[in-house]
């Protein structure tokens, strides 16, 4: 199989490798896929919480090249948006932007799912983190 | 904040130089097929245009020199194996082989009875020929394999049974090298009376092969495997102690004893033909070679890096064979990042049907590190400086891609990944 010209660039040059403090309250974390299948992504932001901006993003990926390159995307992409706006993003955008062929399209559903369930971390921290503030106040 | 400041924003990609000498890229996947031996193209070529006469012409020069030819070829073919020239069969390769083998028996002897038996780890030309079998109400056993993926005897004996006519077992896997008893399969069904048929496609001219020796009764033989040319190969289908006989799946003018009509391929042939005496010849001398670097190449990958597991048996195994599971690194992705070296991955990223290979299933190291192998087929044109370049590039990828692999961050934090619940998509 022959990859996109931006897949083999994200594949050697990804963007925002690493990873967060997860127990940190400005942090959500989303890991996603399984071992099994070939494909783990765990994607996380770091959300200003007056703003919703998300700030900061981190990816490390286990799967194939466009596996990879979706994630690396996700990150670039996640970054500078609010949570509403990010949670706006389509796998198929993905797919649009790294020419993903039909068999490596579960790569971006997996992408989106990371950003959706990072978020979800994040925003279920801040439930559980409002009444504990209230209660110091 | 990143707590994790050794990695950078990016990582470039940099990689160590080919040696001198080391001409990119490099060709290690000699299980999927070989280059050709320039003396087997050389013995080939005349029969294109000098000598192109169909060898089933009897009556003229054309005809005879490319029966002659084609005769040359079956004898040296016969030599390589240990049996006569009337015994060898050509076919357009292994795949057609495989199914005249096995679909063959199951016609001719169809009165005495209807299972077969074959085993989980083999080509899919014996695997989903046995399936259309069972469609025509045959009965076919799958043997499991061990951890080092070879067969038990003791559940090929049970398996064994008055209905039983055809065991069909591979001489050398095609993924994990690893080399089936052979001689004591054939011999467990001699004592039953049934025939043993092997798809030894892998494994002729790389380790000695004796039909008589291993009880061997029907043997698949591929060209393009041993430094040959594609689309031909052969069946040996033996003809005393016991005669056995198979029906035709391809009918027309009785070519080949009436086993396999159809004009021959005579450079094919010839170029077969040519394979197998070059193999008779280096053999000995070539599987220490391969070997030897096979052992250069394992042991400058693994003393490198850690988690890194063998599939297959080390004992019994091909010389030029090496499969070996990256763990927290996917397969296609390694392959992406040794773009300059031809090799194949059992991952479900690299097949058609997005499962892992089946026979690293088989051996039950689990799916994940099925997706994290890589097979290595070392070849008679591979050289040290090769494999060196080769192990280090593989090295250098490995530890790039486990920087990026969240489950190699997991196994360091000391989670085992088992313990995990997924949300898989």
């Amino acid at each position: 199989m022959s990859y996109s010209d931006k897949v083999i660039d994200h594949y050697n040059n990804p963007r925002n490798v690493g990873s967060l403090d997860k127990s940190s309250n400005d942090v959500g974390t989303g890991l996603v896929g399984a071992p099994e299948c070939g494909d783990v992504m765990k994607l996380q932001i770091r959300v200003n919480r007056d703003t919703n901006v998300i700030e900061e993003a981190k990816f490390k990926t286990f799967g194939c090249g466009s596996a990879i390159a979706s994630s690396s995307l996700a990150t670039e992409w996640v970054k500078g948006k609010t949570v509403d706006e990010a949670m706006a993003i389509k796998n198929m955008d993905i797919v649009k932007e790294l020419s993903l062929p039909p068999v490596k399209i579960h790569c971006s559903v997996l992408a989106e799912d990371a950003i959706r369930a990072a978020i979800g971390d994040w925003k279920k921290k801040q439930e559980t983190a409002k009444p504990v503030a209230v209660e110091a106040q | 904040m990143s707590t994790d400041v050794k990695i950078p924003q990016s990582l470039p990609v940099t990689h160590v130089p080919a040696p001198e000498g080391v001409k990119l890229p490099i060709y290690m996947d000699n299980h999927a097929t070989t280059p050709m031996d320039p003396r087997v193209l050389e013995e080939m070529l005349p029969y294109f245009m000098e000598k192109f006469g169909n060898a089933a012409s009897r009556n003229h020069s054309f005809g005879w020199a490319g029966e002659e030819g084609v005769e040359a070829a079956r004898e040296r073919v016969a030599k390589l194996v240990g049996a006569t020239p009337k015994e060898i069969i050509f076919t357009s390769g292994a795949t057609e082989s495989d199914n005249l083998a096995i679909k063959g028996v199951a016609e001719m002897y169809r009165e005495k009875g209807n299972h077969i038996i074959t085993a989980v780890t083999e080509h899919k030309a014996v695997l989903d020929t046995g399936k259309r079998l069972e469609k025509y109400g045959y009965r076919v056993t799958y043997l499991p394999v061990q951890k080092d993926g070879l067969i038990d005897l003791e559940d090929l004996k049970r398996a064994l049974d008055d209905k039983a006519i055809l065991v069909t077992i591979m001489a050398a896997n095609n993924e994990i090298g690893v080399l089936q008893p052979i001689a004591e399969i054939g011999k467990l069904c001699h004592e039953k009376g049934v025939i043993f048929h092997s798809d030894a496609t892998q494994a002729i001219g790389k380790i000695p092969i004796d039909v008589n020796k291993q009880n061997i009764d029907l043997m698949s033989i591929s060209a393009h495997k041993m430094y040959g040319p594609k689309g031909v190969g052969a069946l040996y289908v033996r003809r005393k102690n016991p005669r056995v006989q198979i029906s035709a799946i391809i009918d027309g003018g009785g070519h080949e004893r009436g086993m396999r009509s159809g004009t021959l391929n005579v450079p094919g042939i010839v170029g077969l033909g040519k394979a197998c005496a070059i193999a008779a010849q280096d053999m000995a001398h070539e599987a220490a070679k391969l070997a030897g670097l096979r052992e250069g190449l394992r042991h400058r990958i693994m003393s490198r890096l850690d988690e890194t597991y063998i599939n297959g048996s080390m004992e019994h195994r091909l010389p030029g064979n090496l499969n070996i599971s990256f763990a927290y690194v996917e397969g296609e992705s390694l392959l992406m990042g040794i773009n300059d070296i031809a090799v194949s991955s059992g991952s479900a990223c690299t097949s058609a049907t997005l499962e892992p290979s089946y026979v690293l299933k088989a051996l039950g190291a689990g799916d994940d590190l099925a997706h994290s192998s890589i097979r290595f087929g070392i070849g008679r044109f591979n050289t040290e400086a090769e494999v060196d370049y080769v192990a280090d590039r593989v090295v250098e990828t490995v530890e790039r891609l486990r920087e990026l692999s969240p489950l190699y961050e997991m196994a360091k934090e000391g989670i085992n990944l088992k313990d995990v619940k997924w949300a898989a998509e």
